[in-house]
C-alpha cells in the first residue's frame, strides 16, 4: 500500500525465474494455458505453458483464439475462468459425519495450506478478488479456508496492454491499470529495445521474491513505453457502463417491462455466474457413503438462474426467467453496493462473451436505467 | 326505545350519521336475543333484517355436500351483520347460528328499504356503510380463499 | 481444528433429541440437548438454528422454546420438504447437527413500556412463542399484551397447552381464529387480519411482531396501517431458501439484504420498499 514501485525491467528470456522462484518456496504456481481453444487458469509449471504468441477475439458470445507473429506471454485478455477457482474451489468438502447407530460425529476437513501463487491477474480481476474478500472475510462470518488461501497467496499481476472486446474495466474505475492489492506487477513489452517486463512490487512479499529475479534498473523510456502501452489499451475499450446514479435508477427500474425484453433472450443457463469473478453464491450437497456409515457435506458454485435457488416450501420466490435475470443484474450494480459497499462488477465483460446469446450487461443496464 | 337510540347513536358503524337519521334507524331498530345453537336465518328465506351483535357470537355457515357444515366466518360483539337485505333479491345466501348466548339490536331491512328510497341523503350514508362491509368481506374471503397456511407457497 | 478463528461456521455440533412432540398432523417439537460440552444455549426470540439430519441436508428453523431457559433448546417446525420429512421420523435419542443461532430478534427491549401484540398464523406461532415465554416473565415491564393467532383449521392449532394457558390468563388477550371450520367448531372463524380491527390495544403506544405467511403479513401491515400504528413499531419476520444463515451462499436475499443477517426479523419502515415488490 502507498510503496513507490520499484523501477525495475526483467528481461522475457528470464520469466521462468519467478515461477522457480515461487516454486522452491512451495507455492503452487497457477496461470494462463491454452486448453480446448481457451486460455484457462491451470496449475503451471514453466514458461512453456503460457499461452505464448496467442491473442482472443471477443464479442458478445463469441471467442477465439488465434496465434499470431506476436510472441507475447500475456497477449490474450482472459479467458471463462476467474482466480476464485483457486481461491474459493468450486466444490469443497465441508465436513463429513461418521455414523454409530443413531449418533455421527461431525469431521471436518483440516485447513488445506495450499499457498497459491497467482500469475497474470489483470487489473480487473484483482478488483473482482477484493470484491470476494469484502464477502468471504471482511464480515462477521468468514470462510476461513478462503481466507487462509488469500494471506497465503501471492499475486503477479499483469498490466493489459490491449482491451479486450467485451471489456468495460476503464468506466468502472477497475482497469486497465493494476493499482492496488498485488504483490508483483510486470508490464510487458515488445519493441525496439525487446521484450520485457517492466517489475513493479507493493509488498514485503513481492520484493522478498523480486530481489531474487536477474533485473536490472529500468529506464524512463522503458518506463515510458509500459506507461503508453496500458494507455492505449485504455482507449481501445470499446464499451463502458455509466456509474452515475447506478444504484437508485436501477432501484426505480425494478418494474421496468424492460426485463421481460431480456428473458426473452436469456436461456437462463447460469454461464455469467459461472465465469463471473465476483459471483459468490454456493450450494450444498449431501452424499452418503454406500455403507451408510458415512455422510458428506460438499459445498458447491451455485447459480440465481436456476430455479430451485430461491425455493422455499412449495415454490420458489423468482419463478419467472425474467426475474432472476434482474436478481442477477440488480445484485452485481445495485444491491451489492447496499451489501458490501462496492459495485459487485469489475467491468470483464465475461458474462458478454460467454453468454451464448450475446446479452450485454452494459446495454441492459443502460436500456432499465432509461 | 332511548336505550336503543343511545346504543346505535354511539356505534361505530353509524358515526357521523345525523340525528335525524339516527331516529329514522331507531323507528326500524328492536332488541333480539338468540339462545345457543338457534338458527338467526337460513339460506334462502327472506332477508329483511340486519344486526349489531351486542353480545355473544354468530357463525356463518353453510352446508357442503359429503362434508356438512362449513363455518364461513364468525361475527362478534361490536359487529354489524348482514347485507342480503340491501341487495335483490333480498334472501339470506348462507345460515347464520348463535353458537353462544346471542343478544343484538335487529334493524328491519324491508322498512328501511323504504326509507332509503325515500331519503337518497339517508340512503346514500347507509350504501357508503355497507360499501365499506361488503368491501372487507370481499378482501376476507380472498384471503381465505388463497389459503395462506396450506403447503403451496404464498405469493 | 474445532478452536480458533480457523473453525469454519459450516460446520454442525452434534445434539441429542432429548424430547419429541406431535403438534398437528404435520407439526412437531422437539428439545435438543449437545452430545458435548455446555448445555447452556443462549438464543433471542426470533433467531433461528440451522439443523442437519444426517445425509439428508440442513434447514433453517426457528427456535420455539423458552429463552429465559437456556438448558432447553427447542425448534417446532412443520414437515414441508426433503429435510423436515426426515426430522419428523428422528426419534428421542438420534442427532441432529447445530450450528447457530443466527440472524435478528423481536424487539422485546423496545417494547419495554408499551403494549405488545403479536399477531400471527400457521407455522408462525413457532418463533414468536420465545417472545410470549419472555414478555410473561417479565409482565410487569409491559402494557396490555394481545395474541391474535390464526391457524387454518382447529385441527392445525399449534401448542394447544400453551395457548389454554395464555387464554386463561386475565393480562393477556388471546383471540384464535381459524380459517374454515366445521359445524362443532365454536371459535372464530375468519382471517387473522379481521381481528385487528376489534382489539384493545394503543396504536400509538404499541409494538406489533408479525410472522406468518408473506400474504398474511401484507394484509395484517394494512390493518395495522388503518388502525394508526407507525411502520417504525411493526416488526416482521421473513423466510427464504437459505443454505448457509451467515450470509455466505447468497440464496435468502431480499434485494440489498440477507435475511438471514439482516433478518428474519426487519421493523417495517426498513422493510417497506422491498416487501411490497415481486419476485425481489
Amino acid at each position: 500500500m502507498g510503496a513507490t514501485p520499484t523501477a525495475a525491467v526483467l528481461d522475457a528470456g528470464n520469466l521462468q525465474q519467478l515461477l522457480d522462484i515461487l516454486q522452491k518456496q512451495n507455492y503452487q504456481t497457477v496461470g494462463p494455458t491454452v486448453r480446448d481453444n481457451a486460455v484457462v487458469y491451470e496449475h503451471i509449471q514453466s514458461v512453456e505453458d503460457l499461452p505464448r504468441g496467442w491473442t482472443d477475439e471477443q464479442t458478445n458470445g463469441r471467442y477465439r483464439l488465434t496465434h499470431g507473429k506476436g510472441k507475447k506471454f500475456f497477449g490474450y485478455v482472459h479467458g471463462p475462468n476467474s482466480w476464485k477457482k483457486f481461491l474459493y474451489p468450486p466444490a469443497r468438502q465441508l465436513y463429513a459425519a461418521d455414523r454409530m447407530k443413531h449418533r455421527f460425529d461431525v469431521v471436518a476437513p483440516e485447513p488445506s495450506g495450499i499457498k497459491p501463487a497467482l500469475i497474470g491477474v489483470r487489473a480487473c480481476e484483482l478488483a473482482a478478488i477484493m470484491v470476494q474478500d469484502r464477502v468471504l472475510m471482511d464480515g462477521e462470518y468468514i470462510d476461513p479456508e478462503y481466507k487462509a488461501r488469500r494471506q497465503n497467496a501471492v499475486i503477479v499481476a499483469v498490466n493489459c496492454t490491449r482491451a479486450g472486446g467485451t471489456c468495460f474495466c476503464a468506466s468502472m474505475n477497475t482497469g486497465p491499470r493494476v493499482q492496488e492489492g498485488y504483490d508483483i506487477l510486470l508490464t510487458e513489452v515488445v519493441d525496439s529495445h525487446g521484450h520485457y517486463f517492466t517489475v513493479e512490487t507493493a509488498s514485503e512479499k513481492g520484493r522478498a521474491i523480486a530481489a531474487q529475479l536477474a533485473t536490472s534498473p529500468a529506464s524512463e523510456e522503458q518506463l515510458a513505453a509500459a506507461r503508453q502501452a496500458v494507455d492505449k489499451a485504455a482507449r481501445q475499450m470499446g464499451r463502458t457502463l455509466d456509474l452515475t446514479d447506478l444504484k437508485d435508477s436501477l432501484y426505480r427500474g425494478f418494474d421496468s417491462i424492460h426485463w421481460e425484453k431480456v428473458a426473452g433472450r436469456c436461456l437462463t443457463c447460469g454461464n455469467c455466474t459461472m465465469v463471473c469473478p465476483t459471483c459468490f453464491c454456493v450450494n450444498v450437497e449431501d452424499t452418503t457413503a454406500l455403507t451408510g456409515e458415512q455422510a458428506f457435506r460438499i459445498r458447491r458454485w451455485d447459480s440465481c438462474f436456476t430455479v430451485d435457488f430461491s425455493y422455499i416450501h412449495g415454490g420458489s420466490i423468482r419463478a419467472t426467467d425474467y426475474s432472476r435475470y434482474r436478481q442477477w443484474l440488480l445484485h452485481k450494480l445495485a444491491y451489492w453496493q447496499d451489501q458490501f459497499g462496492v459495485v459487485g462488477c469489475v467491468g470483464c465483460g465475461r458474462c458478454i462473451t460467454w453468454c451464448p446469446v450475446g446479452i450485454d450487461i452494459t446495454e441492459e443496464a443502460r436500456a432499465v436505467k432509461g | 326505545m332511548e336505550n336503543l337510540e343511545r346504543i346505535l347513536q354511539e356505534h361505530p358503524f353509524l358515526e357521523g350519521l345525523k340525528k335525524a337519521h339516527i331516529e329514522l334507524l331507531v323507528g326500524c331498530a328492536s332488541n333480539v336475543a338468540f339462545k345457543e345453537g338457534e338458527w338467526i336465518f337460513r339460506e334462502g328465506e327472506p332477508a329483511n333484517s340486519f344486526y349489531f351483535i351486542r353480545h355473544g357470537r354468530v357463525h356463518v355457515q353453510t352446508h357442503a355436500p359429503h362434508t356438512g357444515p362449513v363455518v364461513i366466518r364468525s361475527r362478534e360483539a361490536g359487529e354489524v351483520f348482514g347485507w342480503s337485505w340491501l341487495v335483490p333479491p333480498y334472501k339470506w345466501h348462507f345460515d347464520a347460528r348463535a353458537v353462544e348466548v346471542t343478544r343484538a339490536i335487529a334493524l328491519d331491512g324491508k322498512c328501511l328499504r323504504t326509507k332509503c328510497e325515500e331519503d337518497h341523503d339517508l340512503g346514500y350514508e347507509i350504501m357508503k356503510r355497507f360499501a365499506l362491509v361488503i368491501a372487507e368481506r370481499l378482501e376476507a374471503t380472498r384471503l381465505q380463499l388463497l389459503d395462506v397456511y396450506g403447503n403451496e407457497i404464498n405469493r | 481444528m474445532l478452536d480458533g478463528s480457523s473453525v469454519d461456521p459450516m460446520v454442525v455440533r452434534p445434539f441429542i433429541i432429548r424430547r419429541f412432540v406431535k403438534e398437528s398432523h404435520d407439526t412437531f417439537s422437539f428439545g435438543l440437548e449437545p452430545m458435548v460440552g455446555d448445555r447452556d444455549f443462549r438464543f433471542a426470540p426470533g433467531q433461528f438454528n440451522m439443523l442437519y439430519v444426517y445425509g439428508v441436508g440442513e434447514v433453517p428453523i426457528s427456535i420455539s422454546g423458552d429463552p429465559t431457559k437456556p438448558l432447553s433448546l427447542v425448534h417446532t417446525t412443520r414437515e414441508v420438504g426433503t429435510v423436515t420429512r426426515a426430522m419428523r421420523i428422528l426419534k428421542v435419542g438420534d442427532t441432529i447437527g447445530v450450528r447457530g443461532p443466527y440472524g435478528t430478534s423481536w424487539p422485546v427491549e423496545e417494547a419495554r413500556g408499551r403494549d405488545v401484540v403479536l399477531i400471527t398464523g400457521g407455522i408462525g406461532l413457532a418463533p414468536l412463542r420465545p417472545v410470549i415465554y419472555y414478555i410473561l416473565a417479565h409482565r410487569e415491564r409491559y402494557g396490555r399484551i394481545v395474541l391474535l393467532y390464526g391457524s387454518r383449521t382447529p385441527e392445525d392449532i399449534l401448542f394447544r397447552k400453551d395457548l389454554e394457558r395464555w387464554r386463561a390468563r386475565f393480562d393477556v388477550e388471546t383471540h384464535l381464529t381459524v380459517d374454515r371450520a366445521s359445524g362443532s367448531w365454536r371459535g372464530n372463524v375468519g382471517v387473522v387480519t379481521q381481528l385487528i380491527r376489534r382489539s384493545p390495544f394503543d396504536p400509538l403506544n404499541c409494538v406489533a411482531m408479525v410472522c406468518g405467511p408473506e400474504i398474511m403479513m401484507r394484509f395484517t401491515v394494512s390493518e395495522l396501517e388503518k388502525r394508526g400504528v407507525p411502520y417504525d413499531r411493526m416488526y416482521l419476520s421473513m423466510e427464504r431458501n437459505m443454505k448457509c444463515g451467515i450470509g455466505l451462499c447468497g440464496h435468502c436475499q431480499l434485494g440489498p439484504s440477507f435475511v438471514c443477517k439482516d433478518g428474519p426479523v426487519y421493523r417495517y419502515d426498513q422493510l417497506s420498499d422491498i416487501f411490497i415488490k415481486r419476485e425481489m
